[in-house]
């Protein structure tokens, strides 16, 4: 496969020093999508994203016109922002609060018109100290210039817009969670059913929750169409997606590429993109969609860059974060720190997710310190069974929400493709890795 | 049967929220502008309690008990909610806070063995803080800034991917305060105040909420009425 060209949807200022500015952004083509969308009605803004078939960019990948459409049933009272990106290894929000923050505001202002909502929280994890100022300071900007508040750009359309500080808790990404910190609570998932905070969401009230990238397409989408969009990428993966890359390659960072037209393998090895593993290393493993997704082997590197065409293959693209482990890696080491994340993360609320990424995490520290005992990989495999009863992919559930279900994701990849890995480090008493 | 003892409500009556006594003037001044702009002033609990480490570095109690007055709740929610956040510290911390991210991507990158010559170099392990309370080390989940690993923040702020060599030079600049422009003692988050208030009349919000609450009882009342 090649590397296609296509248009930069959601980069095409990073190029600055200043993208955060007013000024950039209005000498750069801002806030022009926006009033392309107050020209039209409401409705025929939403069937433009519907056009574009853009997926959630958050790690679900629904598709966002759809849980628009819900909505249509119900009248909606708030939109909610996803900004709490802290899934490992993913630093593509991350760019994008910083060095975009108009963007993401006019995106906002674009989805609240055509959602017709008045109030939008943009949620942040506390960690994006910068990122926070960034966006604080473009709201204020677009006030002043007309962009949010009352009657925005003379359109008899307002809309608030408010930036709320997470303070430190990977579950907050759960979008039930999510609106129970921004309620000023433990973020605790809420119980499904109702399955979409678009049924009951912030303080009971209809809200939808978005991604901050999927926000960050909209100005895009209007300014040159849904059909335009769709046209990109392949499938049901339209357009294109940032990438973030790390681990083991000479050139980590994000990448805006095409979806489905790209492949593992261009994403690692072109020398524009990753640059290969240095060293002149080779692969191990790599992580195709963050933490929680099942590794693939060197065998998978030409898989597509595409939500479908990963899953089929059973992991997932998930949050669009790819780490990449060279052949000096220790997988034991790297799955026992995995599931120290995990661990650490998990809010408490069901047993299986709460007991057993602990134990999971202290049998698999005893095996990478040269302690283990040759059942324990029975033993992991089987308390992996009781959060995730077969644990297969996609996972079955028995927690409240998908952080339980994802624990076992790197033990059992782990243990399927490097088992003579951990044989050796109970055998021989510690890491051969050193 | 008797009826069920309530509990919750004389609890609730039991603490009389009164005026903030420890935060100052400002502080106070900001968390009012603060509250107005959610619908339900408990939203403003976590944003008050950054306001909070702001003023005094770390989360104390008595911050607790003003904040649960601004937003009306008890202390021990705040103290409760404010408990499952890293961010929020309800003991005191250096006035540094150096968080060292080991997750994968770092790990990866040889955060290990940063972490390593970090909590020799400062003489702390990691959680813990320095005699005289300049710099509290962390061992931080994902910081989302993996293309620098190994990842570093100071009062969360990114300083770069860090080696030995350049995180010693890091503290001494922090102790000497050559960065003290760029990165604020801890408890500052956010220095970019809002300029504006809230535009959309609070009535609009409030219809709207009415809307949706009564579409959903419409919803229930049709679906109870299938049911049966």
């Amino acid at each position: 496969m090649a590397i296609t060209q296509p248009p930069k949807i959601v980069t095409s200022r990073l190029g600055y020093d200043d993208s955060h500015t007013l000024e950039r952004y209005l000498a750069t083509g801002g806030y022009e999508g926006l009033r392309a969308a107050l020209a039209r009605t409401p409705e025929a803004v939403a069937a433009e994203v519907d056009a574009a078939s853009l997926l959630g960019r958050g790690g679900a990948g629904f598709p966002a016109g759809r849980k628009w459409s819900m909505l249509r049933k119900n009248p909606v009272t708030y939109l909610v922002v996803n900004g709490d990106e802290s899934e490992p290894a993913t630093f593509k929000d991350h760019l994008l609060v910083e060095r975009d923050p108009h963007q993401l505001v006019e995106g906002v202002v674009i989805a609240a018109y055509a959602l017709q909502v008045s109030r939008v929280f943009i949620f942040l994890r506390g960690e994006f100290a910068l990122g926070l100022e960034r966006v604080q300071s473009a709201l204020n900007d677009a006030y002043a210039h007309g962009a949010v508040g009352r009657d925005i750009f003379g359109s008899g359309f307002s809309v608030d817009v408010v930036v709320h500080p997470g303070a430190g808790a990977y579950i907050c990404g759960e979008e039930t969670a999510l609106l129970e910190s921004l309620e000023g609570k433990r973020g605790f998932p809420r119980i499904k059913p109702p399955f979409f905070p678009a049924a009951i969401g912030l303080y009971g009230d209809p809200t939808v929750v978005n991604n901050v990238e999927t926000m960050s397409n909209l100005p895009w989408i209007m300014t040159n169409g849904g059909a335009a969009f769709a046209a990109l990428g392949g499938g049901r993966s339209t357009g294109t997606r940032l990438f973030a890359l790390a681990g083991h390659v000479a050139n980590p960072g994000v990448f805006e590429l095409e979806m489905v037209k790209t492949t593992f393998d261009d994403l690692i090895n072109a020398p524009v993109l990753g640059g290969g593993i240095p060293h002149g290393r080779g692969l191990k493993a790599f992580i195709p969609g963050g933490v929680s997704a099942p590794w693939f082997g060197p065998d998978r590197i030409d898989l597509p860059l595409g939500q479908d065409e990963v899953a089929e293959a059973g992991s997932m693209l998930g949050s669009g974060s790819v780490v990449v482990m060279d052949d000096h890696t220790c997988a034991v080491r790297a799955a026992w720190r995995i599931t120290k994340f995990f661990s650490r993360e998990s809010c408490g609320q069901c047993t299986p997710c709460r007991e057993g990424s602990g134990w999971l995490e202290r049998i698999m520290e005893r095996i990478e310190r040269g302690q283990g005992r040759e059942e324990d990989l029975d033993l992991l495999m089987d308390a992996c069974d009781n959060i995730s009863p077969g644990v297969a992919w996609p996972p079955q559930q028995t927690t409240i929400c998908v952080l339980g279900p994802s624990i076992p994701s790197s033990i059992s990849s782990a243990i399927t493709m490097f088992r003579d890995e951990f044989l050796v480090h109970i055998k021989e008493g510690g890491c051969p890795y050193g | 049967m008797t009826e069920p003892t309530p509990v919750s409500a004389p609890r609730r009556a039991a603490f009389a929220p009164a005026a903030p006594t420890h935060l100052s003037a400002d502080i106070v001044a900001r968390a009012h502008e603060l509250i107005a702009l959610y619908p339900e002033p408990r939203s403003a609990l976590i944003p008050l309690c950054h306001l909070a480490q702001e003023q005094d570095g770390w989360l104390t109690p008595e911050a607790m008990v003003d904040i649960a007055g601004l937003v009306g709740v008890t202390p021990g929610e705040v103290f409760g909610t404010a408990s499952f956040y890293d961010m929020l510290h309800t003991e005191p911390v250096g006035t540094h806070v150096v968080a060292v991210c080991t997750n994968i991507a770092c790990l990866l990158g040889g955060a290990a063995e940063l972490l390593e010559h970090a909590e020799q170099s400062l003489g702390v392990g990691a959680g813990g803080t320095t005699s005289d309370g300049a710099f509290t080390l962390e061992e931080a989940e994902c910081l989302a800034d993996c293309d620098r690993a190994p990842c570093v923040q100071v009062n969360h702020r990114y300083v770069g991917a860090q080696t030995p060599e350049s995180f010693d030079r890091l503290i001494a600049d922090l102790r000497s305060g050559a960065r003290a422009a760029e990165i604020p003692p801890h408890g500052t988050l956010i220095r970019v105040r809002r300029t504006t208030g809230l535009e959309v009349d609070p009535a609009a919000v409030a219809d709207e909420r009415r809307a949706a609450a009564e579409a959903r009882a419409a919803r229930e009342a049709a679906a109870d009425g299938g049911g049966a």
